[in-house]
């Protein structure tokens, strides 16, 4: 039976990076490097064939019957909380299994090349690997708990790789602020964790399994309510620190201390869009609270303006990419929050494509500059590293939304649904228009910075500037590829396609439209107009790049004297580390000191050894009873005498 | 047979004078033989009572079968004057020791007054 062979097939997909973990983490520096890059990205390949195969056994399935739960066994049981070893095989995981493994694969061949000579060679493998595994995990779990696993896992594997070169502080800093801001995202993800269970509980289900909380969702959550928004707010905090949104962003960014495959695959592609997974999957239950899918949907389109205008002018060219992904993950958001569920997965699919690929290139040509990351001193590499810069212009093509391309098909998806969802509004559409004209901008700035041009390069740089090693070169030309064709599969019916897609998905977020009315049918002008309207955007966003930095190199620096203000307040990012470091690290750091300080040395401390030092001091003064003179004795032993007789008669 | 309180009264007399005398001389001797004083004072009220052991049985118990009451006497008078004798036994096996620990003391401070003795001092 074909369910079954999915259920053995899919059970193995996370066991072969988990192995590949345990081998190269095990035997750390007794195997040779060839070796740990073959386990390493072998494993990850054995899981790529794997999901490829269950995904094919799962398109020959009528549309029903494509929801496979395998229970493994139980994991966790505790009265009436019951919590299995158990994934969920649907549509929607299968196709973020696709995803993780495959872009997965593709960086892990990278790193081979990227990584060669490193100190920490096997190490980098082994934490990529745990990575994958923990990812797998997280979109495969079939309860909350599983999910929480993986969640907290690859916030574990995220923090392990941004501090990977951890000597330099300013790493470790960027992994302990990732792992602190996330904690406090997943902080509201445990309570609404807590929350669902308790609530299902008290009406008589206990439950932590995804896929009856969607199936009982509608029954059990008042919609509107205060629980059911309460839920969702909580699970939504958790998405915005995985995610990355607005308040916790910040973590992203500094993120890119990390190796920069580790910011192509976790960054980029996979860990950061765990958040959109989440809302995806829970969508039954989001779409019961529509305050809380306003939220997203506001949160999500400000966090993409927001960004966007932070990668205006930002000079180091990995953050601009972190910036451009805070961005990016701010439109998933927005297709989540105004009901457009498989438009954001598909926008999160194209743009794991074309998002680790241009963080890959940027890490080519970091390899080519001997770790040079600043855009100033770049320039005319173009003809130094031609695949390179190939597969990277495809790729801002891509997230710029220039038609054909898969960033086009996704991102105006999700526009569209901005504008016609009944969620929706237009003032949404217009911001994620704007964001889509400074997306454009941006890319192409950092595109003809690097590649076009004079060349700004040191002298001594430019003489060893050189092609990528064809490890490196080879996945860039796979993603590239994906990049180009990825939206295709998306094709919306405007445009003669099927949408095959969002049909693939439908059954997945059914829970989530069936309660919602029929979206107001808009006839394909409306459709074709508001496509025109991107294209239009991104033309603008590109002519405005070219025209800044080839056609007139000195308009930029003239501009930026022009608005300085403007300019200083994004080139330090609104000043958000500077607010938050003084809104809350200081109180904090501050409190802390007072407590130990103050509180543990001068009063816990000051408790423990004063009573020590009072019991000291009554023992000195009481010793001197002991004379040594046995008469002393004699008459206190009378008088003791004495008194207990006393005692005896009068009492 | 003087009655009991008499005994009683001249035992307390010679305890008092054995306890005055431990606190008050510094000879070691006499402090030892204060002690026996004391000891031999607890011994004549221990006899006394012994031997007055029918009278004071017949007051307390009153419910005990007329029958059994020779045999208690009988086993209560014995059990006092045994007693006695076994304080004598402890005595005279305390002055040996206690006379031995006094003569290495006087050995080592050519003292026996107790108040040139303070070597367990804190």
């Amino acid at each position: 039976m074909a369910e079954d062979q999915i259920k053995t097939l899919v059970a193995l997909v996370p066991i072969f990076p988990l192995l590949g973990f345990l081998i190269n983490g095990f035997f750390n520096k007794k195997l040779p490097e060839k070796l740990v890059g073959i386990i390493g990205s072998g494993s990850v390949f054995l899981s790529f064939i794997l999901s490829v195969w269950s995904f094919i056994l799962l398109i020959g399935l009528p549309e029903h019957a494509r929801f496979i739960h395998a229970n493994w066994f139980d994991w966790i049981i505790s009265g009436s909380f019951a919590a299995g070893f158990s994934f969920l095989y649907d549509p929607l995981s299968s196709v973020m299994m696709l995803v993780v493994t495959g872009v997965g694969f593709l960086i892990h061949v990278y790193s081979i090349g990227y990584m060669h000579g490193d100190a920490g060679y096997s190490r980098y493998f082994a934490y990529l690997n745990l990575f994958t595994f923990a990812m797998l995990m997280l979109v495969m779990g079939d309860n909350l708990i599983l999910l929480y696993l993986g969640w907290e896992g690859v916030g574990l594997c995220s923090y392990l790789l941004i501090g990977f070169w951890f000597h330099k502080k300013s790493a470790s800093d960027a992994g302990k602020k990732a792992f602190i801001v996330n904690r406090i995202g997943d902080f509201g993800f445990a309570l609404g964790v807590f929350l669902i269970f308790w609530t299902f509980a008290s009406a008589g289900h206990p439950t932590v399994s995804l896929s009856e909380i969607s199936h009982l969702a509608p029954e059990l959550l008042v919609a509107g309510g205060g629980i059911v928004t309460a839920i969702t707010l909580l699970l939504f905090l958790g998405a915005t620190g995985k995610s990355a949104q607005i308040p916790l962003f910040v973590w992203l960014p500094d993120a890119m201390e990390g190796p920069t495959p580790v910011s192509a695959l976790i960054h980029a592609a996979t860990m950061v869009t765990a958040g959109v997974y989440m809302v995806a999957r829970l969508s039954a239950v989001f779409v019961l609270a529509p305050v809380t899918m306003a939220v997203i949907a506001i949160i999500g389109v400000t966090t993409a303006l927001f960004a966007a205008t932070i990668g205006l002018v930002q000079n180091d060219i990995k953050r601009v990419l972190a910036y451009s992904t805070v961005s990016q993950l701010g439109y998933m958001f927005l297709a989540c929050g105004v009901g457009a569920f498989a438009s954001g997965i598909f926008h999160l699919m194209t743009h794991a494509f074309f998002k680790a690929l241009l963080f890959l290139g940027a890490g080519s040509v970091m390899h080519a500059l001997a770790g040079e990351l600043d855009l100033r001193k770049m320039g005319g590499l173009r003809k130094y590293m031609p695949r390179t810069f190939i597969t990277m212009f495809i790729a801002t093509l891509a997230i710029s939304g220039v038609p054909l391309f898969s960033g086009f098909f996704s991102k105006d998806e999700i526009l569209y649904n901005a504008f016609t969802s009944q969620y929706g509004h237009p003032i949404l559409w217009a911001l994620g228009l704007i964001a889509a004209i400074l997306t454009a901008f941006y890319m192409f700035r950092l595109l003809f910075m690097t590649f076009y041009g004079k060349s700004r390069m040191d002298p001594e740089v430019e003489k060893h500037a050189h092609e990528s090693p064809n490890a490196m070169t080879v996945p860039l030309m796979i993603l590239a590829v994906l990049a180009l064709i990825g939206g295709y599969i998306g094709l919306p019916h405007a445009l003669g396609g099927g949408a095959w897609f969002e049909k693939f998905l439908e059954p997945v977020f059914s829970g989530a439209h069936a309660g919602a009315s029929e979206a107001a049918h808009h006839s394909y002008l409306v459709e074709y107009l508001l496509m025109f309207a991107s294209i239009i955007a991104a033309g603008i966003g590109i002519l405005m790049a070219y025209m800044s930095y080839i056609g007139n190199p000195q308009r930029p620096k003239a501009l930026a004297e022009k608005f300085s203000g403007i300019y200083k307040v994004l080139l330090n990012k609104y000043y958000v580390d500077e607010f938050y470091n003084f809104i809350i690290v200081q109180p904090i750091v501050t409190g802390s000191l007072f407590l130990w300080k103050i509180f543990d040395v001068k009063i816990v401390d000051g408790i423990a050894n004063g009573s020590a030092a009072l019991i000291g001091w009554i023992s000195a003064k009481s010793r001197t009873v002991h004379t040594g003179l046995v008469r002393n004795y004699a008459l206190m032993f009378v008088l003791g005498v004495v008194v207990l007789l006393g005692f005896v008669f009068f009492r | 047979m003087p009655s009991l309180e008499y005994y009683i009264v001249l035992s307390t007399i010679l305890f008092c004078i054995g306890v005055w005398g431990v606190l008050r001389s510094r000879n070691a001797i006499v402090v030892f033989m204060a002690i026996e004083l004391m000891l031999n004072a607890v011994n004549l009220s221990l006899v006394a009572f012994a031997s007055h052991m029918k009278g004071i049985l017949a007051n307390i118990i009153q419910n005990i079968p007329a029958d059994k009451i020779p045999d208690l006497i009988q086993t209560s008078t014995a059990s006092g004057q045994v007693y006695a004798i076994l304080v004598m036994t402890v005595a005279a096996a305390e002055a040996a020791v206690g006379l031995a620990i006094i003569i290495s003391i006087y050995r080592m401070k050519d003292s026996v007054n107790v108040d040139d003795i303070n070597i367990m001092k804190w």
